[in-house]
């Protein structure tokens, strides 16, 4: 699973992206967010406010109840502030 | 069309080549994007030396292209165009611009408005201000969500 950070998000994690192998039971959106809250602080500062995070899973946003499986895109990051 | 690009642009030689070759366009309504030069940090004014636009390469063009199609199927577009500037950019430079034509106005500045208010919530970018007190990302505006909310029914233009 590719899990990739944007703005203050990849600041806090400290990566702009992760090559990982989650168990199968991480299997939504909210599971992988606990498992990687789980790894260190640099992931457990970047989601210590889960309700300022959204995510996409292969480039669409998506509801934190989500599934994910292993070969997904999975991104994180603020709410988008382009134009 | 959809660019993403760090590079500049030229209005009018991008509103040209949007009308080139096709004269039943009766007009083209467009918006730029500019730097402002001052942006309020914690309810106060803060000077901005520059600003950097991270993006989800990728997404952003899917995001964009999802956009475009959307403004064409609720309105009789002829053309229509998207460039959105990422990289960092000093105060004053041009962000983003939005063109619409069509073969009448009402659908050509509806469709303008929309793509500029639908990008502003819905495509993948993130603003980095650096400020003379220190580089703050720029948070999301209650303001553009409602911008973008009363797109969410269909305008009388569609139907």
């Amino acid at each position: 699973m590719k899990i990739l950070y944007f703005a203050w998000m990849r600041q806090r994690v400290g990566a702009a992206s992760e090559e990982l192998d989650p168990p199968a039971s991480v299997d939504t959106v909210d599971a992988l967010i606990d498992w990687l809250i789980a790894r260190d602080e640099g992931h457990k500062a970047a989601f210590a406010r889960r309700e300022a995070v959204r995510a996409a899973v292969n480039q669409d946003y998506v509801p934190f109840d989500h599934p994910v499986a292993a070969g997904d895109e999975v991104a994180f990051f603020p709410p988008v502030t382009g134009g | 069309m959809i660019r993403v690009q760090e590079d500049d642009f030229d209005v009018g030689a991008e509103l040209a080549a949007l009308a080139a070759g096709d004269t039943g366009i009766g007009g083209i309504a467009s918006f730029v994007g500019l730097v402002r030069d001052m942006a309020p940090v914690e309810g106060h004014d803060r000077s901005i030396r520059a600003m950097t636009l991270e993006h989800y390469p990728g997404m952003t063009e899917k995001k964009l292209a999802e956009i475009e199609a959307e403004a064409n199927a609720r309105w009789p577009l002829a053309a229509s165009l998207i460039i959105h500037r990422y990289g960092t950019l000093a105060p004053g430079a041009q962000i983003v611009f939005v063109a619409c034509a069509s073969a009448h106005r009402e659908a050509a500045f509806e469709a303008c408005a929309f793509l500029i208010d639908w990008l502003k919530t819905k495509a993948p970018f993130w603003k980095l201000e650096d400020t003379e007190d220190g580089a703050t990302w720029v948070e999301a505006r209650a303001s553009d969500d409602d911008a973008a909310a009363r797109w969410e029914r269909k305008p009388k233009a569609a139907e």
